[in-house]
């Protein structure tokens, strides 16, 4: 095993520092990636997971810290070097229809980004976008059809075939099954199984469905208001939680099964997501923590390591 | 006698292409105090049912037409469409998945509240705005007597969830109608918003028509599912029964789809290939049986009849998967 992509204490901060409503909408995530495998970034809308995929790329850029993919950091590169070294980290999104051009025909959209790294050009294009339609389980005779007389998961498939066409080493995935229903939604977590087995392409499985991370991932981050709160294997999640937040998370997640749910215990959190521009002083999780103390107030928790690859930040442990 | 009694629910679409049979001939009963589960992928015809009986289907293009559809006896067909606003509200309510839209982002909350309660329950003005804060305390809102002041746009998703509950409990219906109404949450405000349904189904005895694509909250919820595909219940089952003994092809392959995060499912999860049909060309068979991984031969021969499986669980589905 070798690490693809290392961040280290990345920042992403909205708005002047210390101006009213500015965010830290990313405060010192550090975590690493390995080649070939699958991290999962969860938590609740606004915490954060969808910025910190974007700042991986440069899609906005970070306002400190460090991104290191294969030993380079992009974060210091200039706009044709990132251009280049783009190649090597694509991501898809939840509105696969949003992301593709209405006006190109699929062929064209799948061509196109070949066309931008200067790949396969001139009789070889053609074979290869057919090759590559293939691997995403798309006929052949759709290269014809524009966007709109896809269903979502055949977009879905689309944006996926555009991604792998520069043939990259990682690829961010923000929520590319929330928006489907689950027959097809199984379909796509299959495709994306298959094709990190066949192309050892590494994952950054960002959702709020714990099911679905769960399933696709080897290790999982669970953050909190712009914070990792707790890393850990995607056993021990669920398993063996530590920080009170992914406690509370994991009971929450429904299963599906009459007998489990009756004797679940769900611990119920109070209240709502504090305002981003104004988080809590020492743990971010305190003011909705069942079991916080005056001291989680004053002191910013570390990481509390428990054991290989799981740490949980929470002064209780 | 059941609260509300469906037979042949039969609603159409008249569009540029042809009729649609959104719904196509579903039948059930609902008792007093009971939540009904009903799953299925988009189209299958879960909202259309639910609008169909709160006679919000918009005619035309819309058609609802049934051998029966009543509500505490009520024929819900024949009333008028101001005697059937007078029953929404006050006995039959509704909530949706995104109380962004069903807010009028220009009111004030208290003032969405007190309209139902003076319209339905003819309060004054004061006694309006006192049962509102007890909606809304009852529901879980904080500081609810400041909050009557604020507008939809200055609540979270889950604390508008909370008004729109509020506002459909006002009138105490005897049904409330929940289509999707989590899907657009995070887990853990999910979680309040059940137990908040769970609560006030048992303390009031509402009966709860609960609409979701999501196998794990209709586990947690439900006491009776009824799995519907392209416009028909296929399956009806009680809770356990459902999850222990699935006896249609679409139930399994639904079961199959659905990730699990105690991790016992399987490592690869089973898809159901290729799509729905459309509901405009007319389905002589099995409507599932392009995407079943399960058909016999009989499947290709005739449409499936209803075939038991225990006490209230039936599904239309040849294959035996009691096995």
């Amino acid at each position: 095993m070798s690490t693809l992509l290392e961040v280290e204490d990345l920042d992403v901060h909205y708005g002047r520092p210390g101006a009213p409503g500015s965010v830290k909408a990313v405060d010192g995530v550090s975590f690493t990636v390995e080649r070939g495998r699958t991290l999962g970034l969860v938590g609740e809308s606004g915490c954060g997971k969808s910025t910190t995929g974007y700042a991986i790329l440069q899609l906005v850029r970070p306002s400190g810290g460090r991104v290191l993919f294969d030993g380079t950091d992009l974060c210091t590169l200039d706009k044709a070097s990132l251009r280049r070294m783009r190649r090597k980290l694509q991501i898809i999104f939840q509105d696969a229809h949003a992301s593709l051009n209405p006006r190109m025909p699929i062929g064209d959209l799948v061509g196109e980004a070949l066309d931008i790294h200067g790949l396969y050009p001139g009789a070889k294009r053609a074979k290869r976008i057919r090759e590559l339609l293939d691997m995403v389980g798309m006929a052949g005779h759709l290269i014809e059809r524009y966007p709109h007389e896809l269903s979502g998961g055949q977009a879905q498939r689309i944006a996926i075939c555009r991604a792998l066409a520069v043939e990259p080493e990682l690829i961010v995935c923000d929520e590319p099954v929330s928006a489907l229903d689950v027959s097809i939604q199984a379909q796509i977590v299959n495709l994306l199984q298959d094709l990190q087995q066949r192309l050892g392409l590494a994952y950054i499985f960002i959702s709020h469905d714990l099911s679905v991370v769960r399933h696709v991932s080897d290790d999982i981050a669970v953050m909190y208001l712009g914070k990792i709160v707790e890393r850990a294997g995607k056993h021990e999640i669920y398993d063996a939680p530590a920080h009170p937040y992914t406690k509370s998370l994991m009971s929450a997640v429904p299963v599906p099964d009459p007998d489990i749910e009756a004797r679940r215990q769900r611990i119920i959190l109070k209240g709502d997501l504090p305002d981003p521009a104004h988080p809590p002083s020492g743990c971010r999780f305190r003011t909705r923590c069942p079991i916080a103390i005056d001291e989680c107030a004053k002191v910013e928790p570390l990481q509390h390591p428990l054991a290989p690859g799981h740490w949980a930040k929470c002064i209780r442990l | 006698m059941p609260l509300l009694s469906v037979r042949n629910l039969q609603t159409r679409f008249a569009t540029d292409r042809g009729i649609v049979r959104a719904v196509n001939g579903v039948s059930f009963d609902l008792e007093e105090g009971e939540v009904l589960g009903l799953v299925g992928e988009s189209g299958s015809g879960k909202s259309v049912t639910a609008l169909s009986i709160m006679r919000l289907v918009p005619e035309p293009p819309g058609k609802v037409t049934a051998d029966s559809l009543t509500l505490e006896g009520t024929d819900l067909l024949r009333l008028s469409e101001a005697d059937a606003r007078e029953i929404r509200g006050s006995r039959m309510a509704m909530i949706f998945q995104d109380p962004m839209r069903s807010l009028n982002p220009v009111l004030t909350i208290g003032r969405q509240l007190t309209e139902v309660l003076r319209r339905h329950q003819k309060l004054s003005g004061t006694a309006a705005r006192r049962r509102a804060i007890e909606l809304l305390e009852t529901v879980g809102i904080p500081m609810a007597e400041k909050r009557l002041a604020a507008y939809p746009h200055q609540f979270s998703g889950g604390m508008r969830q909370r008004v729109m509950i509020a506002i459909a409990l006002s009138c105490n219906p005897r049904l409330l109608i929940a289509d999707e109404a989590t899907t657009a949450l995070d887990v853990t405000i999910q979680a309040q918003i059940i137990d908040l349904v769970k609560r006030l189904q048992r303390e009031r005895g509402t009966s709860v028509i609960w609409i979701s694509h999501d196998l794990g909250v209709v586990a947690g919820l439900c006491d009776r599912v009824n799995v519907m595909y392209a416009g028909n219940v296929v399956e009806t089952a009680p809770i356990r029964e459902l999850f222990h003994r699935p006896s249609h092809g679409y139930t399994l392959g639904l079961m199959g789809s659905t990730p699990r995060v105690d991790g016992s499912g399987t490592a690869r999860l089973t898809p159901i290939e290729g799509m729905p049909p459309n509901l405009i060309d007319p389905i002589p068979l099995c409507p599932f049986l392009p995407r079943c991984r399960v058909s016999v031969p009989a499947c290709q021969a005739r449409p499936p009849e209803r075939r038991e499986f225990g006490v209230g669980h039936w599904a239309s589905c040849l294959a035996d998967l009691a096995k």
